[in-house]
């Protein structure tokens, strides 16, 4: 039997939604082997935790202990070589991003990062996974076992929101003090409600928005669209430090995947396209026809961003209300 | 204290990539090589740290081929002291490469190993952390700012939605994304200067990939899209478009 094991995100005690992904590409492994799929979840949380695995493992840590990724890497790797597992699958966000490899080194196999599609063939897990920021897709086959794999948030299908039919304890050592990496402190960015990376509409403003002090009109915009919205920047923008660097969209920014993104002012350099060209609908306002964002673009409106913003945000909220 | 940098080279950011006739590797055509974006602002923490007076000396560390050496001698125009060569191939198994760099890192005697958070070629961010893990050392991710004082190192870095504070002790790991770093330039003295700075040469120790790229292929292109108007009269049409044939508002 070839089982599969999820790795939960969790923040503050309770499960992120893209999970639910993590959960859903597993499924998909351990069908094709005919296993099951046993979903870990690094940090205490109470009461039933709907993901749709065959089991849940609770690995109950403080917020201190989930937060040190050596000691969570080390209780996953101790379960992966104690189950046998055919395949490790986390999530690519940024919890996911410090444990992969971690586990990986520990158990002494590669790791694929960042995949869009997984299957298995001829016994091995086969995936596909963009390189050169975009440009390219690669098709790669895992040849090591376990294979581990950590996917692209907001492209794999959810696995149902279903309750595991049996949960068990992860033995993990509680203590932190013994290790030599110690969390300080968190500090939430200001007027930054939701990750960019996080969100699944994104409004992103460039260089042509000329200033800071342009910037609500992007957030009216944001606001309109709802909870699930998130503003973004070129890197114009941040280099010019109107906007912080963790807002930056782009190949040395974030690479995200909304299923709407609007570019607003923003010229569509190649750098920009790279962390953004996978969203589902792309939106560009620029009042230059000739601007190579429209050349991505699924819908583009030629004008000036500061007549254009108002009346988007109102027809938004209007559609809403209604 | 000694401080290691592990640098690639990679095609430039704004290259237009080819597929080369094998279907499985890029044509290097044309293609202008440099450091590593991610790794120009390990390199400047690494300066800074050394100008702070903290760190003694700044090696470059890469795996590569011999045009490596191009890379590394840019570096050292940035200010570095010296530089390894590891002659190998690099492919897109960090695991393979991890464990090239950290033979080498396990040699010598650094306080802090600083590499980028993630090469832009393969994208893969993994190789940092697996260092680390041979090294038995620890490691902290995305930095943005590092300071260094009695023996422990701490480290501010991006997480979703903020900044959180990180304290190691050394002899740590970290890779640098960008955040407080601004890559300087290379000076005329400097690249001078850099003519003459020693880069070693070996061979790495080198295990088979555990991954291989089977095919690679340009990604599906986007359907073109359409203008809906201009001015403001558009946006009654947009936003319905977005509605009714998009479901997304
Ligand atoms: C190594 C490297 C990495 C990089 N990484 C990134 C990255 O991660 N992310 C990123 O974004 N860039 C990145 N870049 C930079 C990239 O090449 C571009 O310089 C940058 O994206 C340009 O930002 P922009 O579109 O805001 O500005 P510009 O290119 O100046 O475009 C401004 C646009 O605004 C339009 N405009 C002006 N006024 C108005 C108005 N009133 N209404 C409507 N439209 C208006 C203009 O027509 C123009 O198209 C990188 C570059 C390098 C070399
Ligand atoms: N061949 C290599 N030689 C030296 N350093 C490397 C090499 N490959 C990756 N690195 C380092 O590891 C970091 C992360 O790379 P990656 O995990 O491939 O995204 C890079 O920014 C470099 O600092």
């Amino acid at each position: 039997m070839k089982d599969v094991l999820a790795v939960a995100d969790t923040r503050d005690g309770g499960v992120l939604g893209v999970s639910r992904e993590t959960v859903g590409a597993a499924s998909g492994l351990a069908e094709a082997w005919g296993g099951s799929v046993d979903a870990a979840i690094p940090g205490a949380t109470e009461g039933e935790v709907a993901l749709g695995a065959d089991r849940v493992l609770r690995m109950p840590l403080s917020n201190e202990a989930a937060g040190n990724p050596d000691l969570v890497a080390g209780a996953l790797a101790g379960q992966v070589q104690g189950h046998g597992y055919s395949a490790v699958v986390f999530a690519a966000t940024a919890r996911g991003r410090d444990l992969a490899p971690r586990v990986a080194a520990r158990l002494d196999v590669p790791l694929a990062t960042d995949v869009i599609a997984a299957s298995v063939e001829e016994d091995d897990v086969v995936v596909r996974r963009p390189v050169y920021a975009g440009k390219a897709i690669a098709r790669v086959r895992m040849l090591a076992r376990p294979a581990v794999i950590s996917i692209r948030p907001n492209v794999f299908e959810r696995a149902p929101s279903a309750a595991a039919s049996s949960a068990d304890a992860l033995a993990t050592p509680a203590d932190v003090g013994a290790g030599t990496y110690r969390v300080l402190g968190f500090e939430p960015s200001r007027d930054v409600a939701l990750d960019v990376a996080e969100a699944e509409i994104i409004v992103s403003g460039g260089r042509g928005m000329q200033g800071p002090d342009h910037w609500h009109l992007l957030a009216e915009l944001r606001d309109a669209l709802g909870e699930t919205a998130a503003l973004g920047a070129s890197r114009a923008v941040v280099d010019a430090g109107w906007r912080p660097h963790a807002e930056q969209v782009g190949q040395t920014g974030k690479t995200v995947t909304p299923k709407l993104y609007f570019a607003v002012a923003i010229s569509g350099a190649i750098q920009h396209l790279a962390g953004m060209r996978t969203a589902s609908v792309i939106v560009a306002v620029n009042r230059d026809a000739e601007a190579p964002i429209f050349g991505v673009a699924d819908y583009g409106i030629v004008g000036d961003a500061f007549e254009i913003l108002p009346e988007l945000a109102r027809a938004i909220r209007e559609l809403r209300d209604n | 204290m000694k401080i290691a940098v592990c640098v690639k080279r990679v095609p430039d950011t704004g290259t237009r990539i080819r597929i080369a006739d094998d279907g499985r590797s890029l044509s290097s055509d044309g293609v202008k090589f440099v450091l590593n974006p991610y790794d120009e602002f390990a390199v400047e923490a690494a300066l800074q740290l050394a100008e702070a007076g903290v760190a003694d000396s700044v090696t470059l560390l890469t795996l590569g081929p011999e045009e490596a050496k191009e890379t590394l001698r840019h570096g050292l125009a940035l200010g570095a002291h010296d530089a390894v060569l590891l002659r190998g191939e690099t492919t897109m198994d960090g695991w393979a490469t991890a464990q090239a760099l950290a033979a080498e890192l396990a040699r010598r005697e650094d306080g802090l190993v600083l590499l980028g958070a993630k090469a832009v070629d393969d994208d893969q961010q993994q190789v940092g952390p697996m260092v680390a893990g041979v090294l038995g050392r620890p490691c902290v991710t995305s930095v943005t700012e590092v300071e260094v004082a009695d023996s422990v190192a701490t480290c501010r870095r991006a997480v979703e939605g903020g900044q959180e504070v990180v304290e190691v002790d050394l002899p740590a790991v970290a890779t640098v994304t960008k955040g407080r770093y601004e890559p300087r330039y290379a000076s005329l003295r400097g690249i001078m200067m850099a003519k003459r700075k020693p880069i070693a040469e070996k061979e790495a120790a080198q295990v088979a990939p555990g991954l291989v790229v089977e095919a690679i292929e340009y990604p599906p292109e986007r359907q073109p899209g359409r203008i809906v108007g201009s001015g403001t009269e558009a946006v009654g049409e947009l936003v319905r478009l977005l509605r009714e044939e998009e479901g997304v508002v």
